[in-house]
């Protein structure tokens, strides 16, 4: 059995969608239904943050490898089996996806008049697959999650969503899905090469370098649209600003997650030698997302958009720590990963909180909100200041890290990657003196309500970690640092080890060379 | 074939059994009084269960002097095609009361063309094959004309049996080129006969060109699908259903016993044309079904999307991929098979509907319908955890195997194509103003879409005995 007595794992992935057939079941007038939902869908997802909490006092930070193991024999015969695990790398990840659930739920209180019963519903399913895919130490199960996340994000966006909700809903699922079925090949041939598809054995297997290549490319397929990385981030505005606010916030905090937990976790430790050769590559992408996409950014009119926009920027970081393979730059990946998780999703909270009550996020429609909502600002500037790095804030510690991690690699890379700071500084202030500051004109204005308690309870949460995170940030590196010096290690020793090489393609090489 | 001279008939006892019960109900529906087509389709609905036991309960061996064999592949498609039949017959009881098709003759010839079936699957001995296929197509023929009131019943029988003769024909001449050219037509002595590629001789495999392009129509692969949009949309959406699941079994299994057994040693010959074939159909039947309006259309390119992704298994020409054919030949029928148990619920005020643009606003009017409807549609997208991702999974796996990259590259991205068409149904239904509702739905079509709506769903949880099943099956063939 595991540390914690018992398949926790198991039990928060699948709990909330218990909660879903409580929430189906429930019968009744439609105000019945509809309040019935809500509870249970807080109720649900608070249970299961609680449950969450054990892996937090359990989790034991000297062990580099997998916790919590638990394995049931499904597919004996091909090699596949439910395995779930988590390692340094996830663990949070997994307490991030079971934070934000309640979060939305409760964003998504009264703002959600249509068809209550399914939103909740979908956004359930959506913690069970998040959860699910960070746990998984299968690659079948791992696919399972990953793709099974699409369809209620899906309806989520179609459903609850814009005026132009169905085509962002189409361009979400259709982008990321083709960049999946691609991941699907490479998981087939991994799995036929290594004889399993689980997690845990392909770590440790070794594939020919001409093959780490073109499995390279299949998962950056899939990944990249997931970052998303420039030029395959076209999705994540439109997907973005038709989204509810509360699709919004899973979005960006999680689902965008996703795709550099699989780098994390597929391409650079399975992929050596690969992702050595194809660093210089994603650099290149990452310091175009991290500069273009800030200066679009800049000239952006919605606030959804705008925020959006420096969600790619700020991914963009995050690949280049990935990649610089040392201690520092996948550190500062992961606490930026974390960091975004929680700034960005409160920041489309906080557009929402002013869209729910003038329906509009240009941002030309605000101003001198600082005098009739003075808490709302508070919040808007402390999120603000998190999303530029100020220190003090989260959003300092991971740049910070990546950037030192980048200078190991190359000066320009650095120098490059830190401008995103500097732009992301110049759109967020931009951004607050247009709508906190200067003179309130609007007459719809002059009668807004600042934050009511319900929303209060929502920010309260975030704001205290991304002060911790802050401050302290020990008290979450320390989670991954094992994890990710094993993983160091193990990329270097990989690298210095002599290649693997069954056909002598590159021994026979190197002799005719001389 | 150790003993030649052995008759062992009891090995083909199910379709002897089924046979007789048809004939009977035959003549019961004569004597009977007044409308006979309940207690005849019940009989029927008898008669494939009484056959699924019997199926069940045979010893592999061969019979009828080496041209009736029974497997663990035949009985593995026996069963799955009596399920499908028996599903189009339980969609079929409502829908032929309201729409006046009431007449016992229809469940006797869906029992006729299963009988048929049941020999294609056991055949061992061209002729065999050619018997089963006849028997199958002359029912299917009369069941596509069975509106015979209605124009467009009427020209999807004509279509199917004008196009059907030629296919049969061709399959013919195929079986004769490789009679003239080899000198024999039982199986197991072409396989012997045919070990060593390089003496096969040319006119053999001209043949089995002709027997792949007649077979190829039944399963409505390009480019020899064109009847299979028009014989669709036209036939009585029961009789399509029947047209999408049982009859495209038991041509699979046809193909895939051919293709293995007899000419399983000269792959090197036809392995390419496969390969076309199947990216040919998946890519028309993800290009042709985008700018249908027709639901019935839009499942019938669907269904040779489908066939094509099926064919990927065939490709390599090994167990594996045989294995893979199989696992999605069970996914595929019990998704279709849910799938138009939702279209055929599509009635307003007394009249069957069959505009994709009537579904709209289906999540509000019906949930529960829109529900299934999206898990089939997800499903036959290949969207996990649903059933016919494991589908896609094994044929994959099995060109993976094999090293055939282009055909699960091209396979995987026509998937995200046909994903387009899948999820606007699914977007008509969840994103679209409701339109009026729908009449209240038989509890048959409620009970055969929450059937096969929790095998797909629920398919993941316990996929070990079916692809375990179609390992054994599989195995057979080799």
């Amino acid at each position: 059995m595991n540390e914690a007595g018992f398949p926790v794992l198991s039990l928060i992935t699948w709990l909330p969608l218990v909660g879903g057939v409580v929430i189906m079941s429930v019968r009744g007038d439609e105000a019945t239904v509809a309040s019935n939902a809500r509870w249970t869908a807080l109720w649900t997802s608070l249970i299961v943050l609680a449950l969450s909490l054990i892996l937090w006092v359990k989790f034991d930070p000297t062990e580099p490898g997998f916790q919590f193991v638990e394995e049931v024999k499904w597919l004996p015969e091909y090699g596949v089996g439910y395995k779930m695990g988590v390692d340094g790398i996830s663990v949070l990840f997994v307490l991030l996806s079971t934070l934000l659930t309640p979060i939305c739920v409760l964003a998504s209180w009264d703002v959600i008049t249509k068809s209550v019963r399914e939103y909740m519903l979908m956004f359930l399913i959506l913690e069970t697959m998040m959860v699910g895919m960070f746990c998984a130490l299968d690659f079948v199960v791992f696919y399972i999650f990953f793709e099974g996340v699409l369809v209620p994000m899906f309806l989520i966006i179609g459903i609850w969503g814009g005026p132009r909700r169905v085509y962002s809903a189409f361009k979400f699922f259709l982008f990321t899905f083709a960049g999946s079925v691609l991941m699907l090949l490479a998981l087939l041939a991994m799995w036929f090469q290594a004889g399993t598809s689980d997690m845990t054995v392909l770590l440790k297997t070794q594939f020919p370098p001409a093959m780490q290549t073109w499995l390279f490319l299949a998962f950056f397929a899939s990944f990249a649209v997931k970052v998303p990385m420039w030029p395959v981030h076209t999705w994540l505005p439109d997907a973005h600003v038709e989204a509810p606010t509360a699709g919004s916030v899973i979005l960006a905090a999680v689902l965008l997650k996703m795709g550099a937990y699989g780098f994390l976790r597929f391409s650079v430790p399975m992929l050596p030698q690969a992702s050595v050769a194809f660093a210089p590559f994603i650099f290149t992408l990452s310091v175009v997302a991290v500069i273009y996409t800030s200066y679009v950014a800049l000239a952006q009119e919605d606030m959804k958009k705008l925020i959006a926009y420096s969600s790619v920027a700020h991914m963009g970081v995050v690949t280049i720590g990935i990649f610089t393979f040392n201690i520092q730059g996948i550190q500062g990946a992961l606490f930026q990963m974390l960091s975004h998780g929680i700034v960005s999703g409160a920041l489309f909270l906080i557009v929402g909180v002013v869209y729910d009550r003038i329906h509009s996020r240009e941002i030309s429609r605000y101003g001198g909100l600082a005098d009739r909502m003075p808490v709302y600002a508070l919040v808007f500037m402390l999120f603000m200041m998190a999303a530029n790095g100020l220190p003090g804030t989260s959003g300092f510690v991971g740049e910070f890290l990546v950037i030192v991690g980048a200078m190991q690699v190359n000066f320009w890379l650095a120098l490059l990657g830190g401008l995103g700071m500097i732009l992301g500084a110049a759109y967020m202030l931009y951004l607050c003196r247009r709508v906190i500051f200067g003179r309130l004109t609007k007459a719809d204005l002059r009668t807004i309500l600042d934050l009511s308690p319900r929303e209060i309870a929502v920010f309260a949460p975030l704001a205290v970690l991304t002060l911790w995170m802050g401050i302290y940030p020990s008290s979450f590196t320390s989670f991954f640092d094992a994890s990710v010096a094993a993983m160091v290690q193990h990329h270097t020793q990989a690298m210095a080890a002599p290649v693997a090489d069954p056909t002598g393609i590159v021994v026979k090489l190197a002799q005719g060379l001389h | 074939m150790n003993a030649p001279a052995l008759m062992n008939w009891t090995l083909a006892l199910p379709e002897l059994v089924l046979a007789i019960v048809g004939m009977a109900i035959l003549v019961f529906g004569v004597l009977r009084k007044g409308d006979a087509t309940f207690p005849a389709s019940m009989l029927t609905l008898g008669g494939f269960l009484l056959a699924a036991i019997l199926v069940a309960s045979r010893t592999p061996g061969v019979g009828f002097n080496g041209q009736f064999e029974v497997d663990s592949f035949s009985m593995f498609m026996k069963e799955l095609l009596l399920a499908g039949a028996a599903l189009s017959l339980i969609l079929s009881l409502d829908y032929n009361r309201q729409e006046g098709l009431s007449r016992f003759e229809f469940p006797v010839l869906m029992l006729f063309a299963v009988v048929g079936m049941m020999i294609m699957t056991s055949a061992s001995n061209m002729m065999t094959l050619y018997l089963g296929v006849e028997l199958q197509s002359l029912s299917l023929y009369v069941l596509a004309a069975f509106a015979r009131d209605d124009a467009r019943s009427t020209e999807a029988g004509l279509k199917y049996f004008v196009l059907g003769a030629l296919a049969s024909g061709l399959l013919l001449y195929g079986i004769a080129l490789v009679y003239g050219f080899s000198g024999t037509m039982d199986f197991a002595e072409l396989t012997k006969l045919l070990t060593k590629p390089e003496t096969a001789s040319p006119g053999v495999i001209v043949g089995v060109v002709f027997i792949l392009t007649g077979l190829m129509f039944k399963i409505s692969a390009v480019p020899f699908h064109m009847w299979t949009p028009d014989v669709y949309e036209g036939a009585p959406t029961p009789v399509t259903v029947f047209f999408a699941t049982a009859p495209k079994v038991a041509a699979m299994a046809l193909v895939l016993r051919v293709m293995s057994t007899p000419f399983g040693h000269l792959l090197g010959s036809w392995q390419l044309l496969i390969i076309l074939i199947s990216i040919a159909s998946m890519i028309l039947g993800a290009l042709g079904a985008i700018g249908q309006t027709n639901i019935k259309r839009l499942m019938a390119y669907s269904s040779i999307g489908h066939m094509g992704y099926a064919l990927i298994g065939l490709a390599p020409g090994t167990p594996e991929g045989v294995r893979g054919v199989l696992v999605y030949m069970i996914v595929y029928v019990f998704m279709s098979a849910g799938a138009f148990a939702c279209i055929i619920a599509m009635r307003r005020r007394g009249r069957a509907v069959e505009q994709i643009s009537e579904l709209s606003g289906l999540a509000r009017t019906d949930p529960g319908l829109a529900l299934g409807m999206a898990v089939f549609m997800f499903s036959m997208a290949g969207v996990p955890p649903l059933s016919g991702f494991f589908g896609k999974l094994y044929v994959f796996l099995a060109a993976v195997q094999s090293g055939l990259w282009a055909l699960a590259v091209i396979g995987v991205l026509t998937s995200v194509v046909g994903a387009f068409y899948y999820l606007r149904i699914v977007k008509v239904m969840y994103f679209d103003a409701p339109a009026e509702a729908f009449d209240r739905r038989p509890a048959a079509l409620s009970f055969v879409a929450a059937a096969t709506g929790l095998f797909t769903t629920f398919f993941f949880i316990f996929p070990a005995p079916f692809v375990n099943a179609a390992q054994a099956a599989a195995k057979a063939l080799f």
